[in-house]
């Protein structure tokens, strides 16, 4: 068995109650699995929510943090696959004073626009597959953002 | 006909054939109790203290193979059945534990006797629920006993505000559970059942390597059918003491840190192990990577997270073990059963070079001594539970059990206190059989008050006390591994156990030698009322043969 350590995707199906958050994110805490990321909602017109949680680990660390999942009652379908399409959203804000046309063409190459201009600050938002988010957050460095801020991975199967 | 909230949960236990519930009332769980007050059909056992009601619950489960029931009240009452409930947890025994709850409008205001009790209990029960409704209440019920007792069985908790309970509703208990994202998987994969028996064909030292799921799936009858068609020895976990039988020749011993040397070389000499019910304890694998090293590895379980978490499965078939072992008996059926013979021959050779043993002198009782005279005089006739701790391996070592169910103790958790609550459990369930709780001085201490319990219902529970004035099995270590530093492991301060019972109104007897001691324990059952025998024994006696914490499981201290 592999037991080498990469980033995994894992879309838990799970019934809509107020606790299963908890249930999961303890499942994780409990068992010492760590969660890169997770993003939950609930699935449009039924009772169950989606949620994905990026982790890092070994193939068989991975396969019992499925096993453990689908151990919890409210847990209806575990899903861990490589070729999930995947999205994920960011935003950054920049001085008032930052270069508008370099940003703007920043942020198009990755999907995103300027959302919002205030003497605050500009606020860009981008949306694309996680690892351009990251080329996204490194390219926008130069513009000095005050805060950056991810929303974690959302995925479905192709 | 609109009842309340907590007349409904008493229809829900009849409704689950629940007759007997151990607990203890307060606040947040009056209405419940008010209930209860009113009915004749189930009888409640008030116990001590809520940690022994839960103890109890699961004793009785375990001995019955019934889902067992305890009530408690909010806050400490909630948190005194935590570590019940965790031990529950770790031997999957199926019992539902229902609190109260302040009323749904003060929750999380810090109300007095709140605390977060499902937030508690989540890491350590199968499930749990928060009632907010009134008519959910059949369901939530219908569900809990259901998972419970299915799947990998488990303690599932029930919390219950306080005004849920006193509001009316109409109250329908379901026929069915539905619930979708629960579906456990029973019968097991033919095409890799097939597999596994082709491999047993192969093989030259297979081992059925037996775990407390045998116990669990009543499959004991199944697997003793199993060995004797194919001549398979077995090993027993602590929790399948039981299911062989002491007597069947094709049974080892109890495998593990303190298991014998023949089972132990067994389980690192095999080619093929076959793991029933069982989960690659580390207190029974050693250092996992010199574990098994030269055999294939076969685990029917009914959970699948317990396959291949520890150990790599080479033919892993997820079912429960009644369902697969009547299968296996089928496709078992001509199978030779001498083929194992030289197999069988090495592992007795081992076994008559290093049996289980012990110095018996002239001086001074040795704990082994007593389990066996114990054994003697009620084998089959008695139910036995122990606590934890050195008393608890001797008990595993050297009792002859007969059959499944009749040994009852804390495996996973190694939960102190354990024994005597169960035991009164035990006796509960089966009532024509002697509940002995073989016990240590430290352990008797940490649930004493039960005395009044078990007097108060008149159930006589016999406590034998192996009384070595330590903390035994962690002065053993300190001997061991720490150069004798006895670090607040001396309990030479007790207190007088005969006076103790006595100021209960129980019985109470100090012994020093073997026949005080038959005496003692045949007067105990003559009198029929609960006993603490306090058995004055080797304050040095360690447990061997002994696999160091961390250590191959086939490099053992023989002495």
């Amino acid at each position: 068995m592999s037991s080498k350590t990469r980033r995994h995707i894992i879309s838990v199906t799970v019934r809509n109650e107020s606790s299963v958050l908890s249930r999961v994110a303890g499942l994780f805490a409990g068992r010492g699995y760590n969660i890169e990321s997770l993003t939950v909602a609930p699935i449009p017109n039924e009772e169950f929510s989606r949620i994905t949680i990026e982790t890092i680990g070994d193939q068989k660390t991975v396969d019992q943090i499925e096993k453990q999942l689908n151990k919890l009652i409210p847990v209806l379908k575990v899903v861990e696959r490589e070729d999930f399409i995947e999205q994920e959203i960011a935003m950054a804000k920049f001085p008032v004073e930052t270069n508008l046309a370099e940003l703007d063409a920043l942020c198009r190459a990755f999907n995103g626009k300027i959302s919002i201009i205030s003497e605050n600050g500009i606020i860009a938002t981008i949306s694309d597959h996680p690892i351009r988010v990251g080329a996204f957050i490194t390219a926008s460095s130069r513009f000095s953002p005050i805060e950056i801020i991810r929303s974690g991975v959302v995925a479905m199967e192709p | 006909m609109r009842i309340s909230g907590a007349r409904m949960v008493i229809e829900a236990l009849k409704a689950e054939n629940v007759y007997t519930v151990f607990g203890y009332p307060g606040g947040a769980i009056m209405n419940v109790y008010d209930e209860l007050y009113k009915q004749k059909d189930i009888k409640h056992i008030l116990t001590r203290h809520e940690q022994g009601a839960i103890h109890s619950a699961e004793g009785y489960a375990k001995v019955s193979g019934e889902v067992g029931v305890a009530i408690v009240t909010s806050g400490p009452g909630f948190t005194n059945a935590v570590t019940g409930l965790a031990n529950a947890y770790m031997d999957s025994t199926p019992i539902v534990v229902i609190s109260g709850q302040v009323p749904l409008s003060l929750i999380g205001t810090d109300a007095f006797q709140e605390i977060d009790a499902v937030g508690i209990s989540r890491a350590c029960t199968k499930h749990n629920y928060l009632i907010t409704k009134v008519s959910d209440i059949a369901r939530v019920f219908k569900e809990a006993f259901y998972i419970a007792r299915s799947g990998r069985p488990g303690p599932v908790h029930i919390d219950i505000p306080k005004d849920i309970t006193a509001q009316l509703g109409d109250f329908l208990y379901p026929d069915f559970v539905d619930i979708p994202t629960y579906r456990p998987i029973t019968r097991g994969n033919r095409e890799q059942l097939e597999k596994l028996i082709n491999a047993i064909e192969k093989s030259s030292r297979p081992l059925l390597y037996l775990g407390g799921g045998i116990v669990q799936s009543n499959s004991s009858g199944l697997i003793r059918q199993i060995a004797k068609l194919t001549g398979i020895p077995a090993v027993e976990t602590l929790m399948a003491r039981g299911v062989m039988g002491s007597e069947n020749p094709l049974l080892i011993s109890m495998v593990g840190m303190h298991g014998s040397y023949a089972a132990n070389m067994a389980m690192s000499e095999a080619d093929l192990i076959i793991s029933l019910g069982a989960r690659f304890d580390d207190r029974v694998t050693g250092k996992l990577s010199e574990f098994a090293k030269y055999a294939k590895v076969a685990h029917i379980d009914i959970d699948p997270s317990s396959i291949n978490k520890l150990v790599d499965v080479d033919y892993p078939v997820v079912g429960d073990l009644n369902f697969v072992l009547s299968e296996m008996v089928n496709l078992l059926k001509g199978f030779n059963s001498n083929k194992f013979i030289d197999w069988q021959k090495t592992i007795n050779k081992n076994d008559q070079l290093h049996p289980l043993n012990y110095d018996k002198s002239a001086f001074i009782l040795k704990p082994q001594e007593i389990i066996e005279r114990v054994g003697e005089l009620l084998r089959d006739r008695a139910n036995i539970s122990t606590d934890v701790g050195q008393h608890q391996m001797w008990s595993a070592q050297f009792y002859p059990f007969s059959r499944a169910r009749q040994f009852n103790t804390s495996g996973g958790l190694g939960t102190m206190g354990y024994g005597f609550p169960s035991a009164i459990g035990v006796k509960v369930a089966d009532q024509n059989r002697v509940s002995i709780n073989f016990t240590g001085d430290g352990s008797i201490l940490m649930n004493i008050q039960e005395l009044m319990t078990a007097v108060e219902y008149n159930i006589p529970v016999i406590n034998i006390i192996l009384n070595n004035n330590y903390l035994g099995m962690v002065r053993q270590w300190q001997t061991l591994f720490y150069d004798d530093r006895i670090s607040q492991t001396d309990l030479s301060m007790q207190p007088d156990f005969v006076k103790l019972a006595e100021s209960f109104g129980g019985i109470g007897y100090r012994v020093e030698t073997l026949e005080e001691f038959d005496k003692a324990l045949l007067d105990a059952i003559d009198k029929n009322i609960v006993a603490l025998i306090d058995v004055k024994i080797d304050r040095r006696e360690n447990v061997m043969p002994m696999v160091p914490a961390g250590g191959s499981l086939f490099n053992m201290m023989l002495k």
